[in-house]
This record gives C-alpha cells, sequence and structure tokens, in this order.
C-alpha cells in the first residue's frame, strides 16, 4: 500500500464498482460529512443520501451519489456499502424529477406510517440527487 | 413384429426430442455463466456486510436493548419458511429436492404443535407444497429471474419479511435453496434468517477476493473497537433489514446458478438416453427390413423352385 494512501471500495449488492488508491474520500454521514484519510480512526456510520468525493492531490477525481448505506472505516480502508451509488455526471435530470413526483404521489397516497416513511425516504433519496446533480 | 412405418416415426420422435434437450442443454450452460458471474459479483458486498456486522453483533449480543431481529423474539411458537424454487421444470431432482427437505422441516416443526408458514419464491415449490400445506401457503412470488434477478427484488422479499417479523406474524424464519457446488452437485441448505445468526467464522475470501488490499494488515482489525455513528444501536437497526435482503439477494443467486446447473446435467442425461434410444431402435429397424428382405426372397425363390 502506498503510503499516504487509503483504500476506497465502493461496493453495491450486485457489484463490487470502485476499488482503489486514493488520497481523501470525503463521505455522506448521517451526522454530517467526514473525511477519510490514512490512519483515520476505525468508525462505522450510517450514510444519508449525498455525494462521495474521491479526492486523488489536489483534484476531486470522481464524485459518486449514493442513496444511502453503510461505510466503514479503518486506518487502512473506507469501504462504503452502498444499495444505490451513480456518478454525478451520469445522473438522469428528468428521470429523477419523474421519480421524486412519483415518491410525493405516494406519500400523498399513504394509507399508514410505514408507507409514509418510506414514501419520505425516497423524496429525501430524490431531492438529495437533484441537488447533487444541480 | 413391430412395422417398419411405426418405427421411422418413432425414431424420428426421439430424435426430434433430442434437438430440444441438446438445445436446452446450451441454453443452461450460458444461463449457468451468467448466474455465476452474477453470483461471484455479488460477494464483496455480502463478504463486507458480514464483517462489519459481525464486529458490531458481538458488541451487541450480550446488551438487554438488542434490536428483535438480532435477539429474537424470545419465542419459537411461529415458523416462517421461505421456499426458494425455480419457476420451470426439467432441471432434474432440483425443484423436488428442495422442497422435500423443507416438508420435512415443516413436519417436524409441526409434530412439536408449532405453527408454519410458507412464502414460496418460485411457482415450482408452490405447486409442489400446495397439497401438503395448502392454506398455509401465505405468499408466492414468481418470476423473480425474469428479465433478470435484481437486488430491488430480492429487498421487497426482504422488507416484507422484516415488516411481518415486527408485526409478530412469526418469530423464526429460515430459508431453504439449493448451494451451488457444481453443475452436478446442488446442496439443499436451510439458513436462518431471524433471529440472526452469527456465521461462522468465514474462512473464504481466499481466491474469490481481489486481492487488492492486504488483508493481513486488516485482520489485525478485527475486534477492535470502533467508533459508531451515529450509535451502534441506530446502525444496528439499520444493518440487520438490510442483511436479510442481501441474504436473500445471494440465496436466491446462488438457487438461480444452481438450477441452471441442475437443468444442464438433467438435459445432458436426456441427450444422452435419446441418442442410445434411437441407437436401439434404428438397430431393430435395420434387422426388421433385412427380416422383410430375406422373407421376400424366400417366398421368390421357393415358387421359382416349385414351378
Amino acid at each position: 500500500m502506498a503510503e499516504g494512501k487509503v483504500s476506497f471500495e465502493l461496493v453495491s449488492p450486485e457489484r463490487l464498482l470502485l476499488s482503489e488508491e486514493v488520497d481523501m474520500v470525503v463521505v455522506p454521514g448521517e451526522e454530517g460529512d467526514f473525511g477519510v484519510l490514512t490512519r483515520h480512526t476505525p468508525l462505522i456510520s450510517t450514510l444519508r443520501p449525498g455525494v462521495i468525493q474521491v479526492h486523488n492531490g489536489v483534484a476531486v477525481s470522481e464524485s459518486i451519489f449514493v442513496a444511502g448505506g453503510f461505510a466503514e472505516v479503518t486506518p487502512a480502508r473506507c469501504t462504503v456499502l452502498a444499495e444505490e451509488a451513480v456518478a454525478v455526471g451520469e445522473i438522469d435530470r428528468a428521470a429523477t424529477e419523474q421519480r421524486l413526483s412519483d415518491a410525493r404521489d405516494d406519500l400523498l397516497d399513504a394509507k399508514d406510517d410505514a408507507e409514509k416513511a418510506s414514501a419520505e425516504r425516497r423524496i429525501a433519496v430524490a431531492e438529495a440527487m437533484l441537488q447533487a446533480a444541480a | 413384429m413391430p412395422n417398419l412405418k411405426d418405427l421411422k416415426v418413432r425414431i424420428d420422435s426421439v430424435k426430434s426430442t433430442r434437438k430440444i434437450t441438446s438445445a436446452m442443454k446450451m441454453v443452461a450452460a450460458a444461463k449457468l455463466r451468467r448466474a455465476q458471474e452474477q453470483a461471484e459479483a455479488s460477494r464483496p458486498y455480502a463478504q463486507r456486510m458480514e464483517r462489519m456486522l459481525g464486529s458490531l453483533a458481538a458488541a451487541a449480543a450480550g446488551q438487554a436493548g438488542a434490536p428483535k431481529l438480532l435477539a429474537g423474539s424470545g419465542s419459537d411458537e411461529t415458523h416462517l419458511i421461505v421456499v426458494a424454487t425455480a419457476d420451470r421444470g426439467l432441471c432434474g431432482g432440483f425443484n423436488t429436492s428442495i422442497v422435500r427437505e423443507a416438508r420435512r422441516t415443516a413436519n417436524a416443526l409441526l409434530e412439536q404443535g408449532k405453527t408454519v408458514k410458507f412464502i414460496c419464491v418460485g411457482r415450482k415449490g408452490r405447486d409442489q407444497l400446495r397439497r401438503d400445506f395448502g392454506e398455509r401457503i401465505i405468499d408466492t412470488v414468481e418470476d423473480i429471474a425474469r428479465p433478470s434477478l435484481s437486488f430491488d427484488k430480492a429487498a421487497a422479499i426482504g422488507e416484507r419479511v422484516v415488516a411481518m417479523f415486527e408485526a409478530g406474524e412469526f418469530d423464526v424464519c429460515t430459508m431453504f435453496y439449493a448451494e451451488f457446488r457444481s453443475a452436478i452437485s446442488q446442496i439443499v441448505t436451510p439458513q436462518q434468517l431471524i433471529p440472526f445468526a452469527a456465521p461462522a467464522k468465514a474462512d473464504n475470501g481466499n481466491g474469490d477476493d481481489n486481492g487488492t488490499d492486504e488483508e493481513g494488515g486488516n485482520d489485525a482489525l478485527d475486534g477492535a473497537v470502533y467508533e459508531y455513528e451515529p450509535g451502534e444501536e441506530e446502525i444496528l437497526t439499520a444493518l440487520l433489514p438490510t442483511n436479510i435482503s442481501i441474504q436473500i439477494f445471494k440465496a436466491l443467486l446462488e438457487n438461480a446458478a444452481s438450477e441452471h446447473g441442475a437443468r444442464m446435467t438433467a438435459m445432458d442425461n436426456a441427450t444422452r438416453n435419446a441418442g442410445e434410444m434411437i441407437n436401439s431402435l434404428t438397430l431393430v429397424y435395420n434387422r426388421t427390413r433385412q427380416a422383410a428382405i430375406t422373407g421376400e426372397l424366400i417366398e421368390i425363390i421357393s415358387a421359382k423352385e416349385a414351378m
């Protein structure tokens, strides 16, 4: 492992999306974004919908939107388990807006708390996605 | 003595059967390869999930406020059995052996006076269980692998199971599926989904991992104290349902690979048997034809001699 690098992995249930050595990665944690450099303290966190930024050198080499998930950080690596991940450049605005309005409709139609919560969650995801694409 | 025409018709029909089975075999082989790839691609997530959950569960297991999905509901009166089979037949004993295993477990539980409920994933399982457990089957999920098996579909089943558990509809959930070993060997495996059973210390990771990170350095961290954000319990409550979906997803992928493997073997056998049958029928056909010719010759010769 290169000195000063942290090995970053982004995994979705279907496949390993990304696995590389990076300088820093900024992860949208439940309680706020956090940056992971090498020798970070061991941490497990849930994620809110947001953008993961991969930093190499001074530049952001990759921005990936995740709809939520988990992150596991150890001094040498950072693993993100995401249920849905899209590169920010590939977000389809029209499709996302459709999703947002669908979710809003579902919220209005929701019969019980569980449906309501699920619709609210989807609204949050779609809104964050639009924000990321902006 | 069978007549020549009948034999000819039979030979032709067996030949066309052989054509169909050999085509099905090739289709199954292609699908098997894809299913295997998909199963392998999904492994990293499951592995890392297991690693994370392992460290969390160990910490939370002893505590009083441990989530129910981890600790169980405190009784084991009602069992939910998720039976994963194929939607189609013609794959040897694949569906039957899964159903047989599930039925045996169910009968054992019923004898102990427990309540048993079923969710069938796959039409064939439902068809076979319906006779014995008709009213116990609460739902069937069909065509899950069409056009392709995705995590969303597995997650939908997972959410359903978790919701039922939280509503107190069952206490223990077990899933039956066939674990894929090779095209000729699939092992029916029961897997307990709820309460969460900590996996036996994972001994995989060799060979199927990409080997990008130095595992040796990471292993030293197993059992290390993590910080939790927002809190241990919140993470667990989010992680456990996801884990159930993942386990279901994994089982369904294994099952799909097993199904295609079983079908490939079954169709290979069928093709071979058809070949043998054609050979023996052809032999009979030729003999019969020869006998007819010989008979005609004798008739001609004896007629000539009599003149």
